[in-house]
């Protein structure tokens, strides 16, 4: 019965990182998001690392097609997903091939024995068996026959064929619910939710998890199994949460908070599609969505909603971001709130869709023609996209601007337990709109807030202010076209004057250092958990450190050059070759140091903490 | 009704204070006189419509009006007209474009326009050059134009504006031409009284770098001879004396003398054809255009609104409920509390 206690004897571990790995058609995606929905539910922290290829259907069995999702379950608040996993499950030899490298040092290694044949192993690159050659020796090596095992449970479920081996990740599965004692029942009633349309299949997942679980209470193969206990989360509903996910709740947060109905406009592009997936199952909320013909119609329907009393919300990646150049440009002369998200990718070009990188931090700065300044944000974590989507529709809003948000593959995938915030008390960040004539019985559609420089925005439909916006450069006020040089020079710095005003609007930067600290260390954007972690590893080495972490990368907090210059020495960690470092030695002249990684990846904790140990070494 | 009563506004109302900058003689004025007009005609409240356009000559038309307007950038004034048209599914949107803007760096947004039937109202100025560039071939000059950038003659078959709507599954597909105003007037209305995208291909000319590209449409006795003026539930005839008319057959459409073929074979115009074959064939008779050339609407059926079926797939989701919650809705993808 799965459901007996096990008779075994248990193991307390404070963390654990497991690392599911097989062919992309093998569902390991699913089976981790389920392990990891497990134990949300169980009340660990954690948080999540899928890796997954680009190609759709790469070929089956080699390197090129294996998916991984990472893992890392808690008792204690962590950060980051792990840099070494404890336990890999590999369902085929080239999953096993992929992945060894990242295995702990003596390490538990689950193989799905099965597939260990002949062809498998020689697609994956393997002269001889890795399981009888003696190579794994210094891993604990359990084989698990799991494709017969699969077979023999579903076999009076109805599914016949192909369809019998589609449920070995369910097998999986079950396994590792049971030997880090998850309890199985919020697998089971998701597998009741999901398939309710199919029964056969139904049955099918839910034997072979049953059987995986008393797969492991049965035999002997395992000594003990692990607990990790709840962690000391806030208390409070939580919910676990990907990046894309929190990027809608908050687009439709900012939405009611700014009393205004949304429209998202987007083309499908990896990794932002999710954004567009999710909202698209949001009618009953009110929320509309648009798939445009391609990125430059996602923009230009944004701005035309924007035009017309919405608010108008663009989301792609990098190479998107390049085609909707042109549009900033005219939502910045225009002067309408807009939101662009850009989910950064590997580039340039379409070089790695599927995997991080943050290179797209000066292209969203600069990327455009003509003096064109507007705001840019950055998202720090799955959990904080919610908060920014708020923040940059707040500014968006007061400031008639549009606003770039960046995220990037890692958040966008990535999951970690989020504290639902109280959505009753939304701060109200709604702007109204003209009604009326707003200069001697006339609108002036380009007369501005003498204090945060926005002009009026007049929608149309409204009677009396009837006007026109384009992308021809504005006369001051009238907002008729203007060619004027002296005029053209006062536009332009009023617009930037309006921007950088923003900067007395954000809070400050907080620092988070020990006494005495020389070195501060500045992130933004996905960098967040990985930083925090090696910061706070370092600090247990007794390095001495102050860390900062940026939301608002245009304008920069004003008090950002002042805490700069209090450390002899800055560090940057970046996945790009050198951005953020650049910016901040250009505006404030400090000696900051580039920390660079460009391998799709996420920084490790180690990494930082090492680069920290080094830096503070007296 | 009287008069007075129905014409609350003039075409002055619909003048904006901006000074019209097209060349001297060029066919943009005209198109502008019959839009005001027509609009002063219907009564249309000034502040329900809305003006977008993309860049070129005709792209200037927006600030002229004194309607709301957009000034677009190059080719993306239909994109920028679906979002209007989408948050508010009341104003009267029409699109101001050209051949190079609309078929050329806007292609693509303009077959998506009239497949998805926004109601968006596109008005395509085709004077078969650039001229806010100064006189390069566009899209649809003719094969072999000498120009600034084809000195040797321009290469590539030119497209036929109506056959492209046609096929990108536009539900109202009309023709007409500058000079003729009151041609252009009741066009404008029949777009305007159609619910869903229309496409008007509008002949323009250019007298500084095109002149008199449409010039067997305009003279008298050209016009007569070569102008099939399209009427719905009629025999398509024309020529001086109707004694030319239009067979349909397998291979298309084709020009016959009406005494040779008798009336009763000629091809009735049927806007309301579902199938839009009979509509494309009419299309294909003439290119250029040269030699004679079908005018007006060649088709305007009824299809759903893009719009309307968006707000209806939105009401069905609520159930009348009204919308969601999304702190609902954050929780049924599963939460769990800790105390
Ligand atoms: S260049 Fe040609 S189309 Fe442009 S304004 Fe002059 S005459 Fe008109």
């Amino acid at each position: 019965m799965p459901d007996e206690t096990p008779t075994l004897e248990q193991e307390s571990v404070d963390h654990v990182r497991i690392r599911f790995a097989g062919d992309s058609g093998d569902g390991m995606q699913l089976a981790g998001a389920r392990f990891t929905d497990a134990s949300a539910i169980f009340g660990n922290d954690l948080a999540t690392l899928p890796s997954y290829p680009a190609e759709i259907r790469a070929p089956a069995g080699t390197i090129a097609g294996v998916s991984s999702f990472q893992v890392h379950i808690a008792d204690s608040d962590i950060l980051t997903p792990g840099d070494n996993p404890d336990v890999l499950v590999a369902m085929n030899p080239a999953a096993l091939r992929a992945n060894l490298a990242d295995l702990a040092p003596a390490g538990t290694i689950v193989v799905n024995r099965d597939a260990f044949d002949e062809r498998n192993l020689e697609r994956a690159g393997y002269t001889t068996n890795p399981l009888r050659d003696g190579s794994l020796r210094g891993y604990t090596v359990i084989e698990v026959p799991m494709e017969e095992m699969t077979r023999e449970a579903v076999k009076d479920t109805g599914i016949t064929g192909r369809g019998v081996l589609r449920s070995k990740n369910f097998f999986a599965l079950g396994l590792m619910i049971w030997m880090f004692s998850r309890p199985l029942e919020p697998t089971l009633e998701w597998i009741k939710a999901t398939f309710a349309k199919d029964e056969a299949v139904m049955r099918a997942n839910e034997a072979a998890l049953r059987a995986g679980y008393n797969f492991g209470l049965n035999t002997e193969q395992f000594r003990h199994t692990y607990q990790v206990r709840p962690a000391k989360l806030k208390p409070g509903v939580h919910a676990n949460v990907t990046g894309n996910q929190t990027v809608a709740w908050g687009l439709v947060a900012a939405a009611q908070a700014a009393r205004l109905p949304l429209l998202y406009s987007s083309y499908p592009i990896t990794p932002a599609s999710d954004i567009l997936h999710e909202l698209s199952r949001y009618q009953r909320l009110g929320v509309r969505t648009f798939q445009a013909e391609d990125e430059i119609a996602a923009i230009g329907v944004a701005l035309g909603a924007s035009f017309g009393g919405n608010l108008g919300v663009t989301g792609t990646s990098g190479p998107g971001l390049a085609l909707k150049s042109e549009t900033m440009s005219l939502a910045v002369m225009t002067e309408l709130p807009l939101l662009i998200i850009d989910v950064q990718r590997g580039g340039p070009s379409t070089g790695l869709p599927t995997k991080t990188e943050q290179a797209d931090l000066l292209m969203a700065l600069y990327g455009r023609h003509g003096e064109a300044p507007l705001p840019v944000l950055a998202i720090a974590s799955p959990g904080d996209a919610f908060g920014t989507m708020i923040e940059a529709a707040r500014i968006a809003l007061k400031y008639m601007t549009p606003v770039i948000v960046l995220s990037d593959g890692y958040i966008a995938n990535s999951a970690e337990p989020w504290l639902l915030p109280n959505l009753d008390a939304l701060p109200d960040i709604s702007v109204p709109f003209v009604t009326g004539p707003n200069s001697d019985g006339k609108f002036m559609p380009y007369l501005r807030d003498a204090q945060t420089l926005a002009r009026g925005w007049a929608v149309p439909g409204t009677p009396g202010l009837e006007h026109r916006v384009g992308g021809l450069e504005k006369e001051d006020v009238t907002g008729a076209v203007s060619y004027t040089p002296a005029n053209h020079e006062k536009m332009v710095l009023l617009r930037e004057r309006k921007i950088a005003g923003i900067a007395d609007d954000i809070p400050a930067v907080v620092v988070d250092a020990d006494e005495g600290a020389d070195l501060l260390v500045v992130g933004w954007g996905s960098t967040y958990p990985a930083i925090s972690a090696g910061v706070r590893q370092a600090r247990g080495r007794g390095a001495k450190v102050a860390r900062a972490h940026l939301r608002h990368l245009n304008p920069f907090p004003r008090n950002l050059g002042e805490v700069l210059r209090r450390y002899r020495q800055v560090l940057v960690p970046e996945l790009n070759r050198g951005h953020l470092a650049r910016l901040l030695r250009a505006e404030f002249l400090v000696d900051a140091i580039g920390m660079s990684k460009v391998q799709g990846m996420p920084f490790k904790t180690f990494e930082i903490e090492e680069k920290i140990v080094e830096m503070t070494r007296p | 009704m009287t008069d007075t009563e129905t014409k609350r506004y003039t075409r002055a109302d619909f003048q904006s204070d901006q000074e019209v900058r097209w060349c001297p003689g060029c066919g943009d004025y005209t198109i502008l006189a019959s839009m005001q007009t027509f609009l002063a005609e219907v009564g249309l409240d000034r502040e329900k419509v809305v003006f977008v356009s993309g860049i070129g000559c005709s792209s200037r038309f927006p600030y002229y009006m004194s309607t709301y307007g957009f000034h677009g950038i190059h080719g993306r004034a239909p994109a920028i007209a679906s979002g209007i048209a989408l948050a508010n599914p009341g104003l009267s949107v029409w699109v101001i474009t050209g051949d190079g803007d609309a078929l050329s760096i806007g292609g693509n947004h303009i077959i998506h326009a009239m497949r998805r039937n926004l109601n968006i109202k596109v008005l395509l100025f085709n004077n078969q050059i650039y001229g806010l560039t100064k006189g390069q071939f566009s899209p649809t000059s003719e094969f072999g134009k000498r120009t600034k950038s084809s000195p040797s003659g321009a290469l590539g078959r030119p497209f036929n504006p109506v056959s492209l709507a046609l096929g990108a599954e536009a539900t109202f597909v009309a023709r007409t031409i500058d000079m003729d105003r009151p041609h252009t007037i009741e066009v404008l209305r029949r777009a305007y009284q159609h619910r869903g995208a229309a496409f008007i291909e509008i002949y323009q000319n250019c007298n500084v770098f095109n002149d008199k590209a449409f010039a067997e449409l305009t003279g008298k006795e050209d016009r007569l001879a070569n102008r099939i003026n399209l009427q719905h539930g009629k025999p398509v005839v024309f020529g001086p004396n109707q004694e030319r008319g239009v067979v349909l057959g397998a291979s298309g459409a084709r020009i016959v003398d009406v005494a040779e073929v008798g009336l009763e074979a000629l091809h009735v115009h049927d806007e309301h054809a579902p199938d839009p074959s009979a509509a494309f064939a009419l299309s294909r008779l003439s290119h250029g255009p040269h030699g004679p050339t079908p005018m007006g609407v060649f088709r305007d059926v009824q299809r759903s609104l893009y719009e309307d079926d968006l707000q209806r797939q939105v009401s069905d989701a609520q159930g009348g409920r009204g919308p969601a919650d999304l702190t609902e809705l954050i929780r049924q993808t599963g939460t769990w509390t800790i105390n």
